[in-house]
């Protein structure tokens, strides 16, 4: 840990950690990398995301990169888009990938849930009306395809509508005739993925994040200490996530 | 509570009778196989004796005449073995059934106790018929027959996405743990034997190396067993994997341990060079059966490829091909075990790609039959074989032994959670680890190394053997049985339902993306990345070479969907959807007519029904009916003589014919129609709308486009039931597809359509008619005759 005290800019890493639940090694290793991609600058845009490497083969790169230029993600009850996001922005996105704890009890389980469903919700829903409308499902889809030319695209478009069709089945039961399904909302969502257990996927090692990194620190060390972080920052997520949900819940 | 189990009684009793029944009857069975068996030892000479006996009789009654031609004879040490072996598949069969026909006891008892307590009574009936009991559970048969069918089967179907997910935590329990328990329960079992020399002579002699040999063939926890019992419990796919994947994997660590203390055994001393190579064995060992196991998987894969004009000997080629690789595997002494799993993994989905679907069928129900008689056969043989084995009762030997499982077990479960949660993302939770200790099950492949064992190099073999029997019944009975019940009371997640929808999918795999995605911005390569570089390599060079045709290109989520049609489409038949529509066609038709790439593209706008005089439509309906299930006759029977020689393609040009005839009386019908019911004056028809609108699936959204035609409004009358329309409807499809300048649209156009219970039949039927009515390229040609004036 010592090391880690001296590290550079250590005051204001508190805050972040307060605000994200990452330790400090983990934004430290994030900050590095946060300024690999912006060139040493203070801000990254969307053509530093664009010049990624491995990326390039992705098929929903656009709706990714779009997810931390969107407002919404920034759990700050924002809306629409912005041009470039600071270090704070990056993290705090990213910040939806962090695995939960063991310790959490159902609730705070289920907290994490609605959250990261909530940012998988943002990215299909790009009009941020709170529904996903069969245009956007059917556009989600075909991003999803579009590596597999027009083969796919010519079936993207039935398999959304299926998918569509079944969520409807799902969350509405019976519809009489003259009743139109305007698109899945949040609710709807949640009941869609009931059984996906996102908690336990939606997760990513923000450890060893770089070789340099992994070999220079104890990776348990760090477990324990993001463990630890992570029990402080749970008051904070949870002032932060009703203020998020709150627009959506009616 | 109380009334109801007074009302249901005589009807459970009532059921349990047959049950009963059968059971008596698979006793008599049985004991006709024990006499079978005991003519068995004495009957070839017996029999032959007494015909042989009448033979020269009649032969010299009739001295110079030649023998007479024996008209009866019997020799039933011709037939013997296969005989014997029928019987005792018979017997397997039969308990299986009758257990499932007594309603109650499947519950409580979990069915590998029962085949034991069976085994235990057909034993006991030789025995008392005063036979020898054969050697049933035979290391060779067990190892070269009764265990690859369940491993392929196992290996075949191992869901490969938890199973690499979790392959870390389950390497480590299989092989350190393995490791330890091992060495624990060899270690302290040679402790207590070095304590226990003053009273009991027996454990006097035993070394070291007998001790640490004999834990090597208990600690594994064994994947029959475990099997057997997690089946039932339908516990939630993590644990079922942990302790499955464990069972499999280390067979490999089991089979070193197993040969390097067998060797050394006999010496007496192991050097720190031994142990050496032990370690490389031991990788050898592992990675080699992978190896073996996946070159024959990708020769499978390979093979199938070029299937297409047999279809009939497909399912073959992945049987005999694992089968082989095992049989490679063990001859090496690799493990096969691992060899099995490998292949089986590496085939399928390449294999599955390239069969037809009933040679996927065939291959389902083969391998689950083939495992499922194994493992009836193994635990029938293991309780046999306990009431044949000498055995030699040590009490110290015994409980020690017991309990050294138990504890090594525990602690062993523990231990390496603990380290093991530090890597995790998803932690073992305390009762996860409670599950998986107590779920390591002992079984029959312990037994089958036990009985390998050369008496006169082990001469505590007998108690070695007596020990192992009573450590797998222990933890057959007692865990297998509470565990039910303890995964109730600490309320572990059970298992979701097996069936993914279309939505799981799509965000399964968009969430793939987005996590690759994310860790290519963190800049750090984690397993999403590598999974996904995996995957592109897979579908840029490998799918080309093992996967035929188009469907090498097909992404996972296309695959996936078609693969759901089809299985809705099949639901349906099955469940006698047929009846309705007169169409059981899909039986004869295979994924191959379907032509997966040429799904009809959505239909985004909703079309009218023409209304039709109840009688006409009654009428129409007759002569649509008849039309088709001639044609299926027609293929039916085509497919019983000719199956070899492709009859899909012939019999479905012949359905093709039939529909566009079929098709151009439909035309003529709605011409008609059109005259005559356009304007008709609008009488209700919500039933009617309703079942159409739900009987499309890809006709629910309707937002009027900007290309979109003017509505015209068209009333439906006739509230038919929605099956009545559909197959009409369907036919008209396509030729809607090139009028829609004519298209009528339903009274309010953004209407989605409602699915309720009882339409989801109507929308099963859809697709159904959906993967029917394009039968390929040739069907559209002849559809766009003007038919509209």
């Amino acid at each position: 840990m010592g090391a880690l005290q001296s590290a550079p800019g250590q005051p204001e890493y508190t805050d972040l950690a307060e605000k994200t639940g990452f330790s400090f090694e983990q934004i430290a290793v994030l900050h590095k990398r946060f300024k690999q991609l912006s060139h040493n600058e203070e801000t990254l845009r969307r053509d530093h995301f664009e010049k990624i490497p491995d990326l390039a083969c992705n098929p929903i790169r656009a709706q990714i990169i779009g997810a931390f230029f969107d407002k919404r993600n920034y759990r700050q009850n924002g809306e629409g888009s912005v041009e470039e996001i600071g270090f704070e922005e990056f993290l705090v996105v990213m910040s939806h990938f962090r695995p939960p704890s063991m310790h959490f009890t159902e609730e705070q389980r289920e907290g994490i849930r609605r959250e990261k469903l909530r940012f998988l919700f943002n990215m299909h829903d790009t009009d941020n009306d709170g529904t996903i409308t069969l245009e956007e499902y059917r556009h989600v889809v075909e991003e999803l395809l579009s590596r597999s030319g027009a083969l796919g695209k010519e079936t993207a478009k039935s398999i959304a509508d299926a998918a569509m069709l079944e969520v409807a089945s799902i969350s509405m039961g019976h519809m009489e005739p003259d009743e139109f399904y305007e698109g899945i909302t949040f609710e709807h969502f949640l009941k869609l993925l009931d059984g996906f257990e996102i908690e336990s996927k939606m997760n990513i090692r923000f450890l060893n994040m770089d070789t340099a990194t992994m070999f220079k620190s104890k990776p348990m060390d760090g477990n324990e200490f993001s463990s630890a972080y992570i029990k402080f920052s749970i008051p904070s997520i949870q002032q932060v996530s009703p203020k998020v949900n709150a627009p959506f819940r009616e | 509570m109380p009334t109801g189990s007074g009302w249901l009684s005589p009807a459970g009793s009532g059921r349990s009778l047959p049950g009963r029944g059968l059971l008596l009857l698979t006793v008599l069975v049985l004991l006709e196989g024990t006499v079978f068996r005991l003519g068995a030892a004495s009957t070839p000479d017996v029999s032959g004796h007494d015909t042989k006996d009448h033979h020269k009789a009649t032969a010299i009654g009739h001295n110079s005449t030649k023998k007479a031609f024996p008209v009866l004879d019997l020799d039933y040490g011709h037939i013997q073995t296969p005989f014997e072996i029928s019987l005792w598949v018979l017997l397997a069969s039969l308990m299986k059934l009758g257990f499932h026909l007594i309603p109650r006891l499947s519950g409580i008892v979990p069915e590998s106790c029962l085949l034991i307590v069976v085994g235990l009574l057909v034993g006991g009936l030789i025995k008392i018929a005063g036979e020898k009991v054969p050697p049933v559970l035979d290391s060779r048969l067990f190892f070269l027959c009764l265990l690859p069918p369940i491993i392929l089967d196992a290996g075949y179907f191992l869901p490969i996405r938890p199973f690499m997910e979790n392959l870390g935590t389950i390497l480590i329990f299989a092989v350190v743990g393995t490791l330890w328990n091992a060495f624990f329960i060899g270690g302290l079992l040679y402790a207590v034997c070095q304590i226990q020399t003053g009273n009991s002579s027996e454990l006097n002699g035993l070394g070291l190396l007998p001790c640490l040999l004999f834990g090597s063939i208990i600690s594994a926890v064994d994947p029959v067993a475990v099997l057997a019992v997690f089946e039932e419990i339908h516990i939630n796919e993590l644990l079922h994997i942990l302790v499955f994947g464990e069972s499999l994997l280390n067979d490999a660590v089991t089979v070193v341990l197993y040969h390097l203390f067998e060797e050394y055994s006999g010496v007496g001393t192991v050097t720190v060079m031994d142990g050496f190579l032990g370690i490389i064995s031991f990788l050898v060992v592992a990675l080699g059966g992978v190896l073996v196991g996946a070159i024959y998987g990708i020769l499978a894969a390979f093979t199938s490829r070029f299937t297409s004009h047999t279809r009939v000997i497909e399912p073959l080629f992945v049987f005999v091909y694992s089968y082989i690789a095992y049989l490679s595997a063990e001859m090496f002494h690799l493990s096969g075990i691992m060899a099995l799993i490998a292949c089986g993994a590496v085939m399928r989905p390449y294999v599955e790609a390239n069969i037809s679907h009933k040679s996927h069928t065939t291959i389902k129900y083969f391998l689950k039959m083939w495992s499922s008689v194994s493992e009836t056969l193994i635990f029938i043989f293991l309780g046999v074989a306990t009431v044949d084995g000498p055995h030699f009762w040590n009490w110290t030997f015994v409980t020690v032994t017991v309990i050294l499982c138990l504890v090594a077990r525990v602690i062993g479960v523990v231990g390496l959670t603990y380290i093991i949660n530090k890597f995790r993302i998803v932690k073992l939770t305390t009762k996860d680890q409670f599950i998986i200790a107590y779920g390591g099950l002992r079984g029959a492949i312990a037994f089958s190394l036990g009985f390998l064992l050369k008496e006169d190099h082990f001469p505590e073999r007998n108690m070695f053997l007596t020990a192992i029997i009573t450590v797998i019944f222990f933890t057959v009975f007692v865990q297998g049985m509470t565990i039910k019940p303890l995964v109730e009371l600490l309320a572990v997640k059970k298992k979701q339902e097996a069936k993914r929808s279309i939505n799981e999918e799509i965000h399964t795999q968009f969430l793939d993306h987005l996590l690759t995605g994310i860790e290519d911005i963190c800049g750090h390569y984690g397993h999403h990345h590598w999974k996904d570089k995996l995957n592109r390599f897979n579908k840029k060079y490998v799918k080309k070479c093992l996967i035929a045709g188009e469907r090498s290109k097909e992404p996972q989520l296309i695959a996936f969907y078609h693969k759901m049609e089809m299985k809705q489409a099949i639901q349906l038949v099955e469940s006698g959807g047929g009846v309705k529509m007169p169409s059981a066609m899909p039986s004869t038709v295979s994924m191959q007519n379907i032509q997966p790439k040429k799904l009809p593209p959505p239909k985004t706008v909703e079309r009218a029904l023409p209304q039709l005089p109840k009688g006409r439509e009654e009428e129409i309906r007759k002569i649509l009916r008849s039309n088709l299930q001639r044609t299926r006759q027609r293929l039916h029977s085509y497919n019983r003589h000719t199956l070899v020689a492709d009859p899909y393609e012939d019999g479905f040009d012949k359905f093709i014919l039939k529909k566009q005839k079929i098709i151009e009386l439909e035309n003529k019908i709605k011409e008609m129609n059109n005259y005559l019911t356009v304007p008709a004056a609008p009488t209700d028809s919500p039933t009617m709308s309703r079942a159409r609108l739900a009987s499309d699936p890809q006709a629910f959204s309707v937002k009027p486009d900007s290309d979109s035609v003017p509505i015209i409004q068209v009333d439906l009358a006739s509230p038919q039931s929605p099956d009545t329309v559909n197959v009409m409807d369907e036919f008209r499809r396509a030729d809607q597809e090139e009028n829609q300048g004519l298209m009528m649209r339903c009274p309010r156009g953004p209407s989605e359509p409602k699915k309720s219970e009882d339409t989801e039949g109507a929308r099963d039927q859809q697709k159904l008619m959906r993967c029917l009515s394009d039968p390929g390229p040739s069907a559209d040609e002849d559809e766009d005759e003007p038919f509209l004036p």
